[in-house]
């Protein structure tokens, strides 16, 4: 591409306080309106260097979305500074669409009643791809993607989760520096979610391709984000390790056991806790980053067990503990428990 | 903009257009049989449209003082320039829906311009059927009718033809533009677009002055055959316009095309600032 923009390999990714303020009209009687001002996305500032692979995180409504938007171009910020590869996203969206990919977890981009390599043809002509790199391309990631068998097949054909690898492949075809998944193993089986973090893994190391994704999957970030930034109410509330994550939120696995009969609850001294018991059934919670082996040895020795399984912590439930642990003063003040270790940057 | 950027991105939103378009008439031909039938049908149904207009003549023999050729020149001109501008544009009006689902997104992440890919959007094919329809009227018209050709008024059909599908296709960015503000807005744009040929097809006599005023200087439609037929088939201006109006045409879609223009770069940047 055009070697007029320098670009310090530090930051390729730059966001300084970068705000995002929707003017909400309602209607409050005839021509009355009332007008408020919701911050979306409020002062946030971060650094992605090229080829760190990044977790994006939050509640639904955090201002997750928002951002991904004004990053690729489709929202302008009201206020504060982004570049991305050194251009600003909402001034040139078409020199930035160049470079980067974007692939929308539940929206496909794929052309439902076409064969699948239709869509692909007209992605190497939309983005000018040179015949050479597009062949290369196209070979590379029908083999790493297993698509071989599907280019011919019509997407509505696709099962959801051949869809994602075809839509994976569109958005990397033109070779982007950066991708953003948005929710990128949403509704995927067990395997097929294995396929694309194991081929999320080899783009990032292989390619050097840098990678931001937004999940509700713990999974995913646990895989593949050697970084997670966590977002509430418009505000970056944490920005590092995904190992400062759990200790942050202390959060919690769960071990759920059937015994004979109803007993009253288990005792585990420190190493747990019961919070809920149902008959014979009791669930026990226990620190995270501890192992369960000693737990379960525990009990298996005291009680009459007859079957056992964990639960991981799911995503909301890390970001709520972490958010609203006790000892912290109450809701309204995300930015007092803000963790931002230097580790998270480059 | 520079002069030069803006013809580079003329060029760059047309070759886009012919990508997209040409997707979706491959995605039409996958279901052959689907595809013939609604263009029968659609052929059927703008067929009986003029057939309701004979039925009328059988009955009367003038319409506001119009003769059935007349009125099948009137209906010709403004049926092919709508076709064109529907065919081109039509699916423009899908918008609203794109920006409720969310899909406009993916599309403002394409290097390509906007409104092309709007444009192009589930290109219709079948829509040249009115086009068909709206051309086997107009030869009729000018086989029938008993106008005293002079060079103007040969000249004046194609400009009158080029200007009125671009003053339609001016509409129906418009209207696309206000569905970045009011999503549910496509079925006011069809009263306008689709509401509007329809008008067209009768001689301004037979409508009220008002009605006739607002269609000549708030939405200019009266210039797509109205007032340049007027001259072809010599008849009374209406509003008393002078006789340089029938001319007109082609700047009354320049100004549209701008102010159409001015709307859609207006509404894109609104939905950029605001989302949805």
């Amino acid at each position: 591409m055009s070697a007029d923009v320098t670009v310090s390999e530090s930051a390729f990714i730059e966001v300084d306080r970068v705000e995002k303020v929707f003017d909400v009209r309602r209607r409050t009687g005839f021509l009355k309106r009332e007008l408020r001002r919701v911050r979306a996305v409020d002062a946030i500032s971060f650094r992605v260097a090229r080829g760190e692979m990044v977790g994006y995180i939050g509640p639904n409504g955090a201002g997750k979305s928002t951002t991904i938007k004004m990053l690729t171009g489709i929202l302008t910020p009201s206020g504060g500074r982004l570049r991305v590869a050194g251009i600003d996203p909402s001034r040139e969206r078409t020199r930035l669409a160049h470079r980067i990919g974007v692939v929308f977890g539940q929206r496909t981009t794929l052309w439902w009643d076409l064969p699948l390599i239709d869509s692909y043809r007209l992605m190497h002509r939309m983005y000018r791809i040179p015949d050479g790199r597009y062949r290369e391309n196209l070979d590379r990631l029908v083999e790493l993607l297993d698509l071989a068998a599907l280019l011919e097949v019509p997407v509505r054909q696709l099962s959801l989760g051949q869809r994602m690898r075809g839509d994976i492949a569109a958005a990397l075809l033109h070779d982007p520096e950066v991708l953003y998944l948005d929710e990128p193993t949403i509704g995927l089986d067990v395997v097929s979610k294995a396929r694309v973090r194991e081929f999320l893994r080899e783009l990032n190391a292989e390619r050097g391709t840098t990678v931001l994704l937004t999940t509700h999957d713990l999974q995913d970030i646990e895989q593949l984000c050697s970084r997670v930034m966590v977002i509430d109410h418009g505000r970056l509330v944490y920005d590092g390790a995904l190992s400062g994550l759990h200790e942050a939120g202390e959060s919690e696995r769960t071990l759920v056991v059937d015994l004979e009969r109803e007993l009253p609850p288990i005792e585990a001294g420190e190493a747990a806790r019961v919070v809920r018991v149902e008959g014979p059934r009791q669930w026990l919670a226990f620190p995270a980053s501890a192992s369960a082996a000693p737990l379960v040895a525990h009990i298996a020795a005291r009680y009459p067990l007859l079957d056992l399984s964990v639960r991981e912590p799911d995503i909301e439930a890390v970001i709520a503990k972490m958010l609203y642990a006790p000892g912290s003063s109450g809701e309204g003040s995300p930015e007092r428990r803000a963790v931002v270790p230097g580790a998270g940057g480059s | 903009m520079a002069e030069g950027g803006r013809a580079a991105g003329l060029a760059q939103g047309l070759r886009a257009y012919r990508l997209v378009a040409g997707m979706w008439i491959r995605s039409t031909l996958a279901y052959r049989v689907s595809f013939l039938m609604t263009a029968l049908g659609s052929l059927l149904v703008t067929g009986l449209d003029f057939v309701a207009i004979l039925l009328m003549y059988s009955q009367v023999d003038a319409l506001g003082g119009y003769s059935l050729p007349e009125i099948a020149f009137l209906y010709g001109l403004s049926a092919m320039s709508f076709g064109f501008a529907d065919l081109a544009i039509g699916s423009a009006g899908r918008l609203g829906t794109r920006v409720r689902d969310g899909t406009l997104d993916t599309l403002l992440v394409r290097p390509a311009p906007v409104l092309a890919q709007v444009a192009a959007d589930r290109f219709a094919l079948r829509r040249v059927s009115r086009i068909v329809q709206a051309t086997v009227v107009f030869g009729y018209a000018l086989a029938a009718t008993d106008v005293v050709w002079s060079p103007q008024k040969v000249l004046l059909v194609p400009v009158m033809l080029v200007s009125g599908a671009v003053i339609f296709a001016s509409l129906f960015v418009a209207g696309a533009a206000f569905q970045f503000v009011a999503q549910d807005a496509a079925e006011v744009q069809s009263a306008f677009t689709y509401g509007g040929q329809t008008l067209l097809q009768y001689p301004p006599t037979v409508f009220g002055t008002e009605l006739v005023r607002g269609v000549t200087f708030v939405f200019p439609l009266a210039f797509v055959n109205w007032v340049p037929a007027s001259y072809v088939l010599g008849r009374p201006y209406p509003l008393g316009l002078p006789q340089w109006a029938a001319f007109a045409p082609p700047l009354v879609a320049s100004v549209c095309c701008a102010a159409a223009g001015l709307a859609w770069r207006v509404g894109l940047r609104s939905y950029r600032s605001t989302g949805s």
